[in-house]
């Protein structure tokens, strides 16, 4: 059910502003593929336009190719709203409904879509995801309160929850764990190992270790030049980017003479 | 690598060798004292027979000059300037009060004579004199205000969906949020002018029903239920947005199942102060609806009594002897505060339940 993602040439704009120039990169399924680089580069902004998240923003738009298994993300014929269902995000600030519980943000993604389903079938889905995310035994005996009451880890995991519970295919993750302790972070990166055996995963990350510990292929995204595009430098397997890169860019950012 | 775990020695007192971090200060109550002092200093004044405009301000004044005096000599001058522009900005709220509390009273001494059983079940029909109730304007003020309601709420909450969610800045929704606002400053009576008019085109000139009252009112109303919801709108998090587009919602679900819900406390006070905005309205209710001694529990047709209208004209025009009728203005006017609070309560209420939870 997973599917890969090839993307070739894709120009990224807000308005007239370039933000991101020119990047081909081919993303494996079921694999771990995350994306490095300096703030400001693009990383997000190129996670955002895989799911046409991008677009949302008012002015955003892409030029390029998107293909996932073939087809093309950016076809005229596409629903945006389908694609969103097939290719799930988890954001940066863990965001729960405040107006739901926990047990109706797992469902969202069918509650908002006013999908009927028997009560069994959605305790079902519910214990999935939450054990899935690593939350089950933390709140399973108080599922009806307020997603907002967890602490802000939890509510990380929540959200994964969330976007597991609908089933996609691709799972997009923009700085999941950039708020979260070591803790939270080392529940989510166990979730990510367990998750890839069924997703693709793409993950943005601002941690070296984490990029290395949890991704099969690394990216490196960096800015060509102050004011200029972010571009993508470098994409390879992780022990290969962690230990021979092939652009001086790329080595002198992963060990910190960045800058 | 080991860690030195040695307390730090700054200077021989321990303390290190930094300027002391302590400082005198006036004693903890001289706040409350203050206002004490102010108040037994308005009535010394009173007392050697200044009246109690003058005396109170004697008494201000006197405050506001030796209390930041006092706490320069001790305290020094940022502290003395906190002082003064705490009592500064307290006696702007007192003096904020005067009004309120004066209008309260002066509403309830007045109206709490007429209230009654016979004042709330009676209408004006065939009374001369004392007796008689405000039944009917009450019912024609809830109906009238009920239509314009229903008329205005769903257009202004419309409306500040397209411009949150849909106009995102471009040239409509700039011409929308500068109209609005032009029909913010609308005077009332002009409002109860377009309504007659535009009713008289349709049923005739001397046309009178509580419809084209509503319709005046809600000329009124829209634009602040507009502003104000639209204010709430913008407050909701643009996370909770993408979210939602982020499971596959469509934009039209997400508004209705995740903005809506999340702001609907904010919404819910929004509408109840336009209420709370069109209900004393007199003007346009006196032209559109007219005045009535009998119930109509008809908006479509023909004259409605209603508590604005109702205190005007008992005020207006009397009748003789002119006492119980200025009573029962009164006891309108009091009643209409009522109701306006009772509503304030409901929407207290409303927004308690339906906020989110776990952020209460």
């Amino acid at each position: 059910m997973a599917k890969s993602i090839d993307v070739s040439d894709l120009d990224i704009y807000y308005g007239d502003f370039l933000a991101v120039e020119g990047v081909t990169i081919p993303i494996r399924a079921r694999s771990v593929t995350a994306f490095i680089g300096p703030s400001g580069c693009g990383k997000s902004t190129f996670l955002r336009s895989l799911n046409r998240m991008h677009e949302v923003i008012p002015g955003a738009r892409v030029e390029g190719k998107v293909l996932i298994d073939g087809q093309d993300l950016y076809g005229a014929d596409i629903d945006p709203v389908a694609v969103r269902r097939q290719i799930g995000m988890v954001f940066q600030r863990p965001n729960p409904f405040p107006t739901m519980s926990i047990y109706d943000n797992v469902l969202a993604g069918s509650k908002l879509n006013s999908k009927r389903m028997k009560k069994a079938d959605a305790d079902v889905i519910v214990e999935r995801s939450l054990r899935a995310s690593n939350l089950w035994v933390e709140v399973k005996d108080r599922l009806g309160k307020p997603g907002s009451s967890l602490s802000g880890g939890q509510q990380q995991r929540l959200c994964i929850a969330r976007a597991v519970a609908v089933e996609p295919q691709v799972l997009l993750m923009d700085e999941p764990c950039s708020a979260l302790d070591p803790i939270s972070t080392s529940a989510i990166e166990d979730l990510i190992h367990e998750l890839k055996e069924q997703y693709t995963i793409v993950i943005v990350t601002h941690n070296m270790q984490q990029a290395a510990r949890v991704s099969e292929e690394t990216a490196f995204f960096n800015l060509a030049g102050v004011g200029k595009p972010g571009r993508l430098v470098e994409v390879g397997q992780t022990t290969k980017i962690f230990s021979n890169p092939d652009e001086e860019a790329t080595e002198a950012y992963i060990q910190g003479r960045f800058g | 690598m080991s860690v030195d775990t040695s307390p730090r020695t700054t200077g021989p007192s321990g303390l290190g060798d930094g300027p002391s971090l302590k400082q005198p200060s006036l004693p903890r109550r001289t706040g409350t004292f203050t206002a004490v002092a102010a108040v037994l200093l308005a009535l010394g004044f009173r007392a050697l027979g200044f009246g109690w405009v003058p005396a109170v301000f004697l008494a201000w004044l006197v405050v506001v000059i030796v209390v930041p005096l006092w706490s320069t000599s001790v305290e020094g001058s940022r502290k003395a300037i906190d002082r003064l522009v705490t009592i500064l900005v307290t006696s702007a709220f007192a003096l904020a009060m005067v009004p309120l509390a004066q209008i309260m009273y002066t509403v309830v001494s007045n109206g709490a004579s007429v209230m009654g059983i016979d004042f709330f079940t009676f209408s004006m029909r065939n009374v001369i004199g004392e007796g008689g109730g405000i039944y009917h304007a009450i019912w024609g003020t809830l109906l009238i205000t009920l239509a314009t309601t229903v008329m205005s709420v769903p257009i202004g909450v419309f409306t500040a969906i397209y411009l949150v969610e849909y106009g995102a800045n471009n040239r409509l929704s700039g011409w929308i949020r500068f109209l609005v606002d032009v029909m913010t400053g609308i005077p009332s009576i002009v409002a109860g002018l377009f309504a007659y008019a535009l009713f008289v085109v349709f049923f005739g000139p001397g046309v009178r029903m509580g419809f084209a009252g509503a319709v005046a009112l809600a000329v009124l109303m829209i634009p602040v239920v507009v502003r104000s919801v639209e204010e709430m709108l913008k407050l909701v998090p643009n996370e909770l947005r993408e979210a939602s587009y982020a499971l596959g919602v469509p934009k039209w679900r997400t508004i209705v199942k995740v903005v809506l819900p999340t702001a609907l406390a904010g919404i819910v006070t929004g509408v109840t102060l336009a209420i709370a905005r069109v209900i004393g309205e007199t003007a346009p209710l006196l032209i559109t609806v007219g005045v009535s001694d009998s119930v109509n529990f008809n908006i479509f047709d023909g004259r409605m009594a209603t508590l604005p209208v109702f205190a005007f004209n008992s005020i207006q025009s009397p009748g003789f002897p002119p006492g119980p009728s200025i009573d029962r203005a009164w006891g309108a006017a009091l009643v209409l505060m009522i109701i306006v609070m009772l509503l304030n309560l409901v929407a207290r209420l409303v927004s308690y339940v339906f906020s989110p939870k776990g952020e209460r």
